[in-house]
């Protein structure tokens, strides 16, 4: 059982959900993606994301991409996210999970991801460019290194092919709220909910979801159907805001503390 | 998801197989937002192939509206002052838009019509796809809408005009290289949002599975008719069969149906830009490693980390870091032999081949046209080479006439 496994059973247990912040790793540096991380951890986000920068991110809007962009540009490399993540794990308690291209790991050698993934503490991977039917040797791997190997769904995917996709998935299962890409929504699909619902009622795997996901109307008005939800641009778009007006970083990660205590706050409140 | 890039004996035409490989390499890495759309899309192209009136309305399109077949024409002229080898040219560039890019936009269009969308993106490099994919939205009447590095759009603006004309929507993209690749990105994230009704009509053999085999299918009627014109104008297949390569369709589609014709030799070439150094080039398959990029596993140039790498190329139709899977196996079998040609040696060609013979070739021919031209002087006079002259070079006249200027203002 990964650290996600064992975080998903002591909150369904106590009948809370997680609220699931997504940071670039180096925008613009891996000091603040730190401290970002070390604030969140203490506000009491359950799961933390790591983007790791791609050149080429087809499923990102425009937010992640500059944010990938500027990391690229600031130097960030894998060996470096690699040993920051390393430090991470250990002042925090919260399990972390690397949103990673299958070109890097490719790249890097498979089986050399997982296992420098699994010495950073690393407790789970999304690979947002493997699909099904070719995610065997990945999944094999991982099972080995009791890494969670996260799955996505969309409103794209039959439902036969979302409950397959369900079935391998391990640590949770991504329900991706819309056909898009990454970025702030102000209105979700209408049906959303009872999608959901729908391909949560049919597994034992924890379902979270994310895109579009910015608001505390959001946070209340999804969180009875699912475990747990991830919010990404609206954090990114802070720290490039940030970066225009030549913000100090200590004030910008307590903007974005703030920013998320809000979302934190519309969680429902858990069962005593 | 590992696939070892070891040697194959011989190469075959029976491929891709059912999950998109050519060997090891292509394959399907996109979101899983887009596999409902390529699944739909295979099953179109597969029931379309087997429906006779599908190929019937596709050769009617082609005979009539393109002007196929294209002529093979042998260029005396240029080959004397080679003074080897016997050139001949496919020309391409005589198709209706100028390029052998109509042959996949039309057999796409006519895909999507099948699949009842309504509306078709595209991303250009030099502009060739985009007019061409434009052209067969206005004959469809399908709403389209084409993604352009902003670099590109300045050095091919002859095309953009054109697209705008035709009825298309160019969308500038400025971000990253401003070139094809970031096209590629800027049309797939459009796809991720609009699958439902929309095609993307992708302009070479790169991408997911089965956008690498369609694009060669559509584009095969080149060597089909190369092989026949051969029989008949030469009394035999030729020696020898050269493109150039950047994604590769012009490339796939005249190599293909040579590929079980281990006596002809085929030679793709690669754009050399300025030089061998990682950024001076845009020759994956001769200085890159295998790699994913763009939803298939191919040969790409990455840095360390897997992140790709900035190319360049004179030309923007040859200006990008990855290349179609099916020429990384046919790199893998030995059955092509991939070579590259600098800018200046294109430029030089495109002189040569206008002086000699009254043909405005594009940059990215002009590739082709160089390294045949360097092949022929070493060859024997009986000995034929045919080279894809893939479009016409009325876009680059403009931009050759610019760099010219500001080269002479440096000396």
């Amino acid at each position: 059982m990964s650290a996600i496994d064992t975080r998903f059973q002591e909150m369904r247990a106590a009948g809370r959900k997680a609220l699931i912040p997504f940071i670039t790793a180096g925008d613009p540096s891996l000091t603040f993606t730190r401290a970002v991380v070390e604030e969140l951890d203490r506000r009491g986000c359950s799961l933390c994301e790591l983007g790791i920068p791609y050149s080429d991110p087809i499923a990102d809007g425009p937010v992640i991409q500059a944010s990938y962009t500027h990391a690229l540009a600031a130097g960030v490399t894998l060996s470096n996210i690699l040993a920051t993540t390393g430090d991470l794990t250990r002042s925090v308690t919260t399990p972390l999970v690397m949103m990673v291209s299958l070109a890097i790991i490719q790249r890097r050698n498979p089986s050399r991801f997982v296992s420098e993934a699994v010495q950073a503490g690393v407790s789970g991977l999304i690979i947002p460019d493997l699909l099904l039917e070719e995610a065997a040797p990945m999944a094999e791997l991982c099972r080995q290194a009791d890494l969670s190997l996260i799955r996505l769904v969309t409103p794209t995917t039959p439902r036969e092919r979302a409950i397959r996709i369900a079935e391998q998935s391990t640590g949770f299962l991504y329900y991706v709220s819309i056909a898009g890409i990454t970025g702030e929504r102000s209105e979700l699909p209408p049906d959303l909910v009872d999608n959901v619902r729908w391909v949560r009622e049919r597994t034992a795997c924890p379902v979270c979801i994310g895109f579009g996901i910015s608001q505390p109307e959001h946070v209340r008005h999804l969180a009875p159907v699912a475990d747990g939800l991830i919010v990404g641009s609206a954090i990114m778009r802070r720290v490039a805001a940030a970066r225009e007006l030549a913000t100090n970083e200590t004030q910008v990660v307590a903007e974005i503390g703030q920013y998320v205590q809000t979302l934190l706050d519309a969680l429902p409140v858990a069962k005593t | 998801m590992n696939p070892s890039t070891a040697s194959e004996p011989t190469a075959s035409q029976n491929v891709p197989d059912a999950s998109g490989r050519f060997g090891p390499f292509g394959g399907r890495y996109v979101p899983e937002t887009l596999t409902y759309a390529l699944d739909q899309l295979l099953a179109a192209y597969d029931a379309a192939r087997n429906d006779p009136t599908f190929q019937a309305e596709l050769d009617g399109l082609l005979t009539h509206y393109v002007g196929r077949p294209s002529p093979l024409y042998h260029a005396q002229r240029l080959s004397q002052q080679c003074g080897g080898a016997q050139i001949w040219l496919k020309r391409e560039d005589l198709n209706h838009t100028g390029a052998h890019k109509i042959n996949n936009t039309l057999g796409q269009a006519l895909l999507t019509r099948r699949m009842g969308k309504s509306r078709v993106i595209a991303e250009t490099g030099a502009g060739q796809h985009g007019v061409a994919t434009a052209t067969a939205c206005a004959r469809f009447g399908l709403e389209c809408v084409v993604y352009m590095g902003s670099e590109d759009i300045r050095r091919q603006s002859p095309n953009v005009t054109s697209m705008r004309m035709l009825g298309a929507e160019v969308r500038p993209v400025t971000t990253g290289s401003r070139t094809l690749r970031d096209a590629i990105n800027d049309a797939m994230r459009d796809w991720m949002s609009s699958v439902e009704s929309t095609h993307y009509i992708i302009g070479s053999v790169v991408g997911p599975h089965p956008f690498p085999r369609i694009v060669r299918d559509f584009q095969s009627v080149i060597g089909c008719e190369t092989r026949e014109q051969c029989l008949r104008q030469l009394g035999r297949l030729p020696d020898r069969v050269v493109a150039c390569v950047g994604g590769g369709s012009n490339a796939a589609g005249m190599f293909y149906p040579f590929v079980d014709v281990p006596q002809v030799k085929l030679i793709g070439v690669e754009a050399g830009g300025r030089g061998s150094q990682p950024g001076d080039h845009a020759s994956p398959l001769t200085y890159g490693d295998p790699g994913i990029l763009h939803g298939s596993y191919s040969y790409v140039m990455q840095d360390a980390d897997g992140q790709t790498c900035d190319v360049h190329s004179i030309s923007a139709g040859l200006d990008y870091p990855g290349v179609g899977p099916e020429h990384s196996y046919w790199k893998a079998t030995g059955r092509v032999q991939y070579t590259t040609c600098g800018d200046q040696a294109a430029l030089d060609a495109f002189d040569s081949l206008a002086r000699s013979e009254g043909i405005l070739a594009a940059l990215e021919s002009s590739h082709a046209i160089a390294h045949t031209m360097q092949l022929a002087a070493q060859l024997p006079p009986h000995e034929a080479v045919v080279v894809c002259l893939s479009g016409r070079g009325d876009k680059d006249a403009a931009e050759i006439a610019r760099l010219r200027d500001s080269i002479a203002s440096r000396t």
